[in-house]
């Protein structure tokens, strides 16, 4: 992707002077099972967090089993750090919707959803433009194209729920119900969305569909490595000189993308730690990334994942302690409540890091987190427990020293500073106590 | 069904065309975030005449306006600040904006000013952490908040008519 970002760059008009709607033609001049085929020869992999094979996910769908399909777009981005899906969909939205047409005629779909955050207003009304302006241009609709594929598809605002990025949560809030994630099996390509065969797949998944079928899975696979193919977008904040989205091509060098690309620390600082992809993925410490790679053989080797590409990172002197007592926080609040490790796990974890901020800690504490964050892992319907556990393992794990100073000398071993530069600093209201443990 | 939803009824009846037949329970969720446009908030009689509308159990509509966070049994402050305070907004002076707010409208989060112009929330991750800290007001987001920032906003919403 390399093009100037500009008030209009998303529209029809200049998404077609980019190649836009080329690889919808060429894929409706094809057999449905050819363009799954092609998308599964790129070895595309998902980019949601799982990364697992989109073309695989496609095939798996039976074109004569006589039953409606779907394919949806996630684009409920709500992973904490990443915002590269809501950047595509504000500066590039046709990119994903035209993948998503192909998919749904791969899937000989006649209804298509794109479930975008309830949050997201200007994502939304740049991805409706869009719809509309397909519409009017033919690419959506009756007779699309003149091909005689037709397709519907329905944008649908969710309403603030992070567990709806799960895919059967998803589902069942596209069914207009609170968002509940359901056990597996039947598989959602067996039985998803109005009990139909249904695939999910991520905005970024869907934005490399068009490039796969008009340049050929060959030519896409010349790009990354072997075993991740293509480019992922990445999501950076926290503690970085430069933060923002950008694309790199995987098997990028982890270190050079932070201290080079990204500029390294806000002001000069060292870097402690990084949070690969999303607060759901296992931190790493400055020295682990040392000669890692990025892409999703080299993350896993080092210990964590690529994730959903939504990277913290993290400068020295920052309190982990307080840190993970504000993940924490978050995982409670996200809980559906659905699953008993889960609905009392997370708020038991939060009142234990509460209580050591506060300076009451027990020495007892830090094994009591380890233990509540095992209980969850595998006994939950979805993963909203086993990564809130994985999160704060991987803390505890790496700075089991300052929990322990913490505990015993009931403060920080870093004053509490969750700041490297704080920009209201020299507000009249900075020494209050107002809202401070909001 | 006098109200609010019968107003809104032929919009709802323009979505439908593009979903599948026979699911219209998925209006649901769409549905309640128009009447919660034009009311501020969801209504009893929402509820009742949705369910009615839809052809849904009552439960489905109570439980989805409790789930989401984004819907509201009860109105809000003119003005809904919406402060992030999750892992990269920390990282770049949340709780330092969340106290700033405090201090200058006189609430603590969850509150609304006793003149009904501003309601304070802390909220989770708003997918904006690149350029925290940051808050959604109404609909919009405001980025790189410093004290003069939030000062000059706080200041113009005060005087929107």
């Amino acid at each position: 992707m390399n093009f100037p970002v500009t008030d209009t760059s998303h529209t029809l008009a200049e998404y077609r002077t980019r190649f836009g709607y080329q690889a919808l033609e060429k894929a409706l001049s094809m057999a449905p099972g050819d363009v799954t085929k092609e998308v599964a020869g790129a070895g595309l992999l998902g980019h949601g967090g799982a990364a697992f094979p989109a073309g695989r996910k496609w095939g798996v769908v039976k074109l004569d089993d006589g039953e409606p399909h779907y394919v949806c777009m996630n684009a409920d981005e709500g992973e904490p750090g990443t915002f590269k899906d809501r950047w595509l969909m504000e500066c590039v939205p046709h990119m994903s919707l035209e993948g998503l047409i192909i998919g749904s005629y791969a899937l000989q779909g006649r209804h298509a959803f794109i479930y975008i955050r309830g949050e997201f207003d200007l994502a939304h009304r740049r991805m409706a433009d869009a719809i509309e302006e397909a519409y009017t241009a033919g690419l959506l609709g009756e007779n699309i194209l003149g091909t005689g594929y037709s397709l519907d598809v329905v944008l649908y605002r969710g309403a603030g729920s992070y567990v709806c990025g799960e895919a059967s949560a998803m589902l069942a809030s596209l069914e207009g119900k609170k968002g509940w994630p359901r056990n597996r099996p039947p598989r959602l390509t067996v039985k998803g969305l109005y009990q139909k065969p249904t695939v999910v797949n991520n905005v970024e998944t869907l934005a490399n569909v068009p490039v796969i079928l008009r340049l050929g899975a060959a030519e896409f696979k010349k790009t990354g490595t072997p075993k991740s193919p293509g480019t992922q977008m990445i999501s950076i904040s926290g503690h970085i000189a430069k933060p923002g989205v950008y694309e790199i091509e995987y098997g990028y060098s982890w270190e050079k993308f932070i201290y080079e690309d990204c500029g390294g620390m806000q002001n000069g600082k060292a870097l402690k730690c990084i949070i690969p992809g999303g607060v759901s993925t296992k931190l790493l410490s400055a020295s682990e990334i040392a000669g890692v790679t990025l892409d999703h053989n080299s993350a896993v080797a080092a210990g964590s994942q690529v994730g959903s590409g939504g990277m913290i990172a993290i400068a020295e002197g920052t309190c982990m302690v307080r840190l993970a007592a504000v993940i924490q926080r978050f995982y409670h609040h996200e809980s559906c409540g659905q699953c008993t490790p889960c609905r009392q796990g997370m708020g038991w974890m939060e009142r234990i890091l509460n209580r050591i901020v506060a300076g009451g800690g027990r020495p007892e504490d830090i094994d009591q987190l380890y233990k509540i964050g095992e209980a969850n892992d595998g006994t939950t319907i979805c993963s909203l427990g086993d990564s809130a556990g994985y999160a704060c393992s991987a803390i505890l794990d790496h700075y089991r020293d300052e929990f322990e100073y913490y505990i015993q000398n009931g403060r920080s071993m870093y004053d509490g500073n969750l700041t490297v530069e704080d920009p209201f600093a020299d507000s009249p209201f900075a020494n209050s106590l107002a809202g401070a443990a909001s | 069904m006098t109200g609010l939803v019968q107003r809104l009824i032929p919009e709802f009846e323009v979505w439908k065309r593009r979903y599948p037949a026979g699911f219209d329970g998925s209006l649901s969720i769409p549905a309640l975030r128009r009447i919660q446009e034009e009311r501020g908030y969801i209504a009893d009689e929402d509820i009742t005449d949705l369910t009615a509308y839809l052809g849904v159990p009552r439960t489905q509509i109570d439980e989805v306006v409790a789930f989401y966070t984004q819907f509201t049994r009860v109105p809000l402050g003119k003005h809904h600040l919406q402060v992030c305070h999750n892992v990269s907004c920390s990282l770049r002076g949340a709780e330092g904006l969340v106290k700033h707010l405090c201090g200058r409208l006189g609430i603590k989060p969850g509150e609304t000013t006793a003149d009904g112009q501003f309601t304070l929330t802390t909220v989770e991750c708003l997918a904006s952490c690149g350029t925290a800290p940051m808050m959604m007001v109404g609909d919009a987001f405001f980025e790189n908040l410093t004290p003069a920032s939030v000062d000059a906003l706080l200041t113009e919403l005060q005087e929107t008519p």
